[in-house]
């Protein structure tokens, strides 16, 4: 019979743990245990005792050097292998570079399903009940999934992390990969140069949309993300104008971002923009149209010109700062 | 002469409030407002694209636009002939009109393998209504061939693909031997947008219209139950920053951003 669940953590690419994995743990523990963590990479064994301090019972540890990026068509088999050995009844992955590529075709492979990019997982029954936003984040669904297991993966910083306690069992285990099973080569990697702080690791995000009239005002959102800390993104729209760049796209069809405060300059709202935006609490618009949609969504709404008002909020922001 | 297969499929236009978008929770359904145009989704219009560019490179190249849908879907594989590819598969089958991701995977698999040789298949890295974004890999797992997901630029050179994959911060080359599956993503850039000349050209072409009778199988199971559909409980309190001013506002507003500690 499969039982409990089986995560996969995952660790940064400084070799630190990353916060999806304890987030899966919390998750994976309301579910009911037992929980097995898996870590695979190059140089994971430094943090699996770390990975096993969030309520698992048990990290199984595949530390190779041939798994040092990922590559789905490595990982996929050693993962498969790990599911197949643990026989859990879910399996959960983060919605991250490794589960977006990866869940799908793990599914696949036991002939089953994945419900992607959860904002929550509980249990209905026997049955694992997934919870993800559709139709731009106008509705919700609700999956079950008849295979098994049954496979969800959950957005990053959607879950609650638990406090760290106790101590998991330390499994290592080799990779045992036959490396002509491995079809892609990734024959290089190529680091973009972005100014500042990365639109998904932002903690303030300063958006603009068609409002602004023109490719130049996104300089003085510049301005005020550079006071703030923070990241510059965009909508859909100017990015296709081409007023900003398509790497600093937020919604449905660009970037899906989690900081804690998001404002929203010249942005009317449409649900391919607010998509990108589903999970944050914290909104602040600026937008002279009192009707904008977008609105609705805020914490706080500035119905006026952004070209007047931005400059005078710097000014109010620094003045707090320096305070 | 690379034959590339495209999967696209229509979705409600999302460049529409999402107050337009009426959750019928009983009948689990959602259904646009009158006047919401459906459009070809946007990821697999630049997945016909990407295989347009491999096309300008490779002239003797065949793109093959596949959609599993309605009636209504004859539209968007039209945009994709008047884009530029050259014939399509319409797979219309009332059997298949609550078949979720995987059943038209299983169905999308059995149109490739009865369309028989081909080198590339490019799909969008999801769809942008139910978003779930696994047909492509799910097909390229049945097909027993590799996948590289998000891509910003795909070229094929003889029995070889090289794909750039978007990571958070920068992006990858892969290689792929053919075939392979690749999904695209909106790195890529902005499809080209069919002149009148095309869209006349491509009422010429071809558009083969198969039910599952052609494909010779059966309706794929569901693996999924759509248990509950409803609108979030999004609803926030809204503070509307009043002021006299612009530097009136700018000061309220940041003594709000303060005092919830964002600032």
């Amino acid at each position: 019979m499969p039982n409990g669940v089986l995560i996969f953590g995952e660790a940064n690419e400084d070799g630190s743990l990353a916060g999806i994995t304890a987030e899966l743990s919390g998750a994976a523990t309301a579910l009911g245990g037992p929980v097995t963590c898996a870590l695979l990479g190059s140089g994971v064994e430094a943090v699996a005792s770390q990975a096993g301090s969030y309520g698992a019972n048990k990290v199984i540890v595949v530390d190779a050097s041939i798994l040092k990026d990922y590559n789905g068509d490595a990982y996929l088999p050693v993962a498969e292998r790990i599911v197949r050995e643990v026989d859990p009844a879910i399996v959960l992955l983060g919605q991250t570079m490794m589960g977006r590529d990866l869940a799908p075709r793990l599914a696949q492979r036991f002939g089953s399903a994945v419900a992607m990019d959860c904002m929550a997982v509980s249990m209905q029954g026997e049955k694992l009940l997934a919870e993800r936003p559709a139709f731009g984040g106008a509705a919700r669904a609700r999956y079950t999934i008849n295979g098994m297991p049954q496979f969800a993966t959950v957005r990053v910083k959607a879950l609650e992390a638990p406090e760290a306690s106790g101590s998991a069992e330390v499994v290592k285990q080799d990779a045992g990969l036959d490396a002509s099973a491995v079809r892609t080569t990734v024959t290089s990697r190529t680091k973009e140069d972005s100014e500042g702080i990365r639109l998904e690791d932002a903690k303030v995000v300063v958006s603009g949309g068609r409002g602004l009239g023109g490719p130049e005002g996104f300089q003085p959102l510049e301005d005020l993300a550079k006071t703030l800390g923070g990241a510059v993104g965009a909508s859909r729209a100017v990015c296709d104008l081409g007023w900003y760049p398509v790497a600093a796209q937020v919604g449905l069809t660009g970037k899906v971002v989690t900081p804690d405060l998001y404002i929203a300059v010249g942005i009317s709202g449409a649900s391919q923009h607010m998509a990108g935006i589903s999970s944050v609490k914290n909104i602040a618009s600026i937008n002279k149209d009192a009707d904008a949609s977008i609105f609705k969504a805020s914490r706080w709404a500035v119905v006026h010109d952004w070209k007047e008002f931005i400059p005078a909020f710097i000014e109010e922001v620094k003045k707090i700062k320096s305070a | 002469m690379p034959h590339i297969i495209c999967f696209v499929k229509q979705v409600p236009d999302p460049e529409t409030p999402a107050s337009q978008f009426k959750v019928d929770e009983a009948a689990k359904k959602v259904t646009p407002a009158p006047g919401v145009q459906p459009v070809p989704s946007q990821f697999d219009t630049i997945g016909v694209e990407a295989a347009l560019r491999i096309k300008d490179a490779h002239p003797d190249s065949t793109i093959t636009v596949v959609s599993v849908g309605p009636d209504a879907f004859r539209d968007t594989i039209k945009h994709c002939l008047a884009m530029g590819a050259d014939e399509g598969v319409h797979v219309n089958d009332q059997a298949l009109a609550d078949a979720d991701h995987w059943a038209t995977a299983e169905v999308l698999a059995a149109v490739v393998q009865k369309l028989g040789d081909y080198d590339l298949i490019i799909a969008g890295r999801q769809a942008v209504d139910w978003d779930m974004g696994v047909v492509g890999s799910t097909v390229a797992e049945i097909l027993g061939v590799p996948v590289v997901t998000i891509a910003k630029t795909v070229t094929y050179d003889a029995g070889k693909v090289t794909v750039e994959r978007v990571l958070l911060d920068g992006f990858e080359t892969v290689e792929s031997p053919t075939p392979a599956v690749v999904t695209v993503s909106n790195e890529l850039g902005e499809p080209r947008y069919p002149q009148l000349r095309q869209i006349m050209a491509a009422a010429k072409k071809e558009v083969k219209a198969w039910g599952l009778s052609e494909l010779g199988i059966g309706a794929p199971a569901n693996r999924v139950n759509l248990e509950a559909l409803f609108v979030p409980d999004t609803s926030v309190e809204t503070e509307v920053i009043e002021g006299e001013t612009a530097q009136e506002k700018a000061a309220l507003l940041a003594q709000r951003l303060k005092d919830a500690k964002l600032i």
